[in-house]
């Protein structure tokens, strides 16, 4: 599985002011800490960045390039600025990755630079309209973004579908559609589809502690899916290591001896597949 | 071949919540099925409307449903006698609006002899709700509780920001409660959730999922009750088999389609007609959804309403 360290993102106040200072020390820092962590591409999120987006990418891409030997994930809705920075982005370290398109025909000239300057491009499996409802949805936008690809030039084999995780905490049926729409996406191509999340969204809005357990719990599911990538906390999915055996043989239905981690992997299982509600204290009742 | 009707089998079961006591006291809830679907399996007790009443002379309410209580709504004890002995009613809620700080900003003491002097005139169970000020309802409730011990009312409403004092006040002088999340499943459940792990009985806790009127967002309210009922019934989730209160009159009376005047709008049809509807259809529908306890106001969209539950259950 491909990890895209998800933490140079805009979101982040440290970076956010890093960037505005343009101080390489806290970018170049949390970028080396993704690496060592087993991240195998970089995602840098500078927003819209409307103004001055450009040399803010291309200022990204080449402040983490410096130190860390990885491709870059070049995350913001600026075309020009993904563009700026493919131009500075040092192709010897694997192919750069955009994110995203999707189906909205604005978002159709990323496609146009993905197939220019050879990369990876997540396609996000949604349109002008609403949200997705269900795998079948997402995989009928994803049929739609795959013919687009073929018309710009971008081979599919660097199209990576994104079926949009959400929030549990709001729209927990959303959960288990993502996990059967990357088994989906995998079915529509031969050679099977590449699959990429955005995988915190998952907890986004949940109390911090368990954020990373309901980010594992979701990585493992996704992962027996058949996931290709997923942008995330490195650290964390370095950690599911230890504990993927322990979901699994829970998910067979096997005792573990540890009652109370059973206990936890069985109701953060059921919440995610929903078979209970979610609720803050799930874990607690 | 004849036809057999499919039935559904529920792994949950609704708490039934008695209030009041004596043989007038009210049971709601118990049911093990949807809404009125007592054909699958039991419903033993048919949907309570509770009828509002209000601390302070109704004011604020529309013409239409201030007329029915005019001789009789500027004191809060002739009203709750009105309420049970000429219009029947089952059970009485009485809302201490007059204690919010932007209203006439009564004390907790005034709210005491208000709680006293119905409780004294009256049979009937009492739900004795606040101003709905997160603040103010958690030094008023906590004094009303004390002051109707043991008479088993509800109080509330409990939200998240004064849970933990209401809850603690109705622990101990013996009420259930409202809990009140805003148009939420997950926060619903949450809500439950704390109000349980305080050693509060889950089993004396009314859910409000917060309601609206017909146009304003009922449908929000519909299926956040609906979706309550079905994780209480198909999942067997404890922490959301608490009955359910459907807050109609309140929120149904406020609405310009309920109010505007004829003379301004004539094709909405006569004013009355038209707020009385607004009421019964708001009520109608969230006893659909599954509304064990609803509180309304107008005596005819009461009749109504009642009319409605005898055919249905």
């Amino acid at each position: 599985m491909l990890i895209i360290g998800e933490k140079l993102s805009i979101i982040a106040k440290r970076v956010r002011e890093a960037m505005m200072k343009k101080d390489k020390g806290p970018i170049q820092e949390i970028a080396t800490r993704q690496w060592k962590e087993g991240s195998g591409v970089i995602d840098a999120n500078i927003g819209p960045a409307e103004d001055g987006g450009e040399e803010l990418m291309q200022w990204m891409v080449t402040t983490i390039q410096e130190v860390v030997p990885l491709p870059i994930c070049l995350d913001t809705t600026n075309g020009k600025a993904i563009e700026a920075g493919l131009k500075v982005h040092n192709n010897q370290w694997g192919k750069p990755m955009i994110n995203s398109t999707s189906n909205d025909p604005e978002r159709f000239p990323i496609l146009e630079l993905g197939a220019k300057y050879n990369c990876d491009v997540i396609g996000l499996t949604v349109g002008k309209g609403g949200l997705p409802a269900d795998a079948e949805e997402r995989a009928a936008i994803a049929a739609e973004i795959m013919g687009r690809a073929m018309e710009y030039g971008l081979p599919l084999e660097n199209l990576y579908l994104d079926p949009l995780v959400l929030q549990i905490a709001t729209t927990q049926d959303q959960a288990r559609h993502v996990i059967e729409a990357v088994k989906l996406f995998q079915h529509i191509n031969e050679p099977p589809m590449k699959t990429i999340v955005g995988l915190s969204n998952i907890s986004n809005g949940c109390p911090k502690a368990l954020r990373p357990i309901l980010n594992k719990h979701m990585f493992v599911l996704l992962q027996e899916a058949g996931l290709t990538a997923a942008i995330a906390d490195a650290k964390e999915m370095a950690e599911v290591e230890e504990e993927r055996g322990l979901i699994l043989d829970v998910m067979a239905g096997k005792e573990i001896e540890d009652k109370q981690k059973m206990a936890e992997i069985r109701k953060t299982l059921d919440v995610i597949m929903g078979k209970t509600l979610y609720a803050h204290s799930y874990l607690e009742m | 071949m004849a036809f057999t009707a499919p039935k559904e089998t529920y792994s949950g079961k609704v708490y039934s919540v008695t209030i009041g006591s004596g043989d007038r006291e009210v049971t709601f809830g118990g049911e093990n099925v949807l809404p009125f679907h007592a054909f699958e399996g039991t419903a033993p007790n048919r949907p309570v409307i509770a009828i509002e009443i209000q601390d302070v002379p109704p004011t604020d309410w529309a013409d239409t449903v201030k007329k029915p209580y005019e001789a009789v709504s500027g004191d809060p004890v002739t009203w709750a006698k009105y309420c049970q002995d000429e219009l029947k009613a089952k059970a009485i809620a009485l809302r201490l609006v007059g204690t919010h700080p932007d209203r006439e900003n009564r004390s907790p003491e005034d709210a005491v002899k208000t709680v006293k002097d119905v409780l004294a005139a009256v049979q009937v169970p009492l739900i004795i709700l606040g101003s709905n000020h997160a603040e103010k309802d958690a030094s008023i409730l906590v004094a009303v509780a004390e002051a109707a011990k043991d008479k088993n009312c509800i109080i509330g409403k409990a939200q998240e920001a004064n849970y933990k004092t209401i809850a603690a006040a109705a622990m101990a002088n013996n009420h259930k409660i409202v809990a009140m999340s805003e148009l939420d499943i997950n926060l619903s459940k949450q809500l439950n959730i704390l109000i349980s792990q305080m050693g509060f009985d889950k089993e004396k806790i009314i859910t409000d999922p917060m309601c609206s009127a017909l146009g304003y967002g009922i449908e929000y309210t519909y299926s956040v009750m609906e979706r309550i009922r079905l994780a209480a019934l198909t999942q067997n989730d404890i922490t959301m088999q608490q009955p359910l209160l459907g807050d109609v009159g309140m929120y149904a009376w406020k609405v310009k389609e309920a109010n505007a005047p004829e003379a301004d709008l004539p094709h909405w049809g006569a004013t009355e007609e038209r707020g009385i509807a607004w009421e019964a259809e708001t009520a109608a529908a969230l006893l659909i959804s599954g509304a064990g306890l609803l509180i309304m106001r107008h005596p005819k969209a009461i009749q109504t309403i009642e009319k409605l539950i005898d055919e249905l259950v």
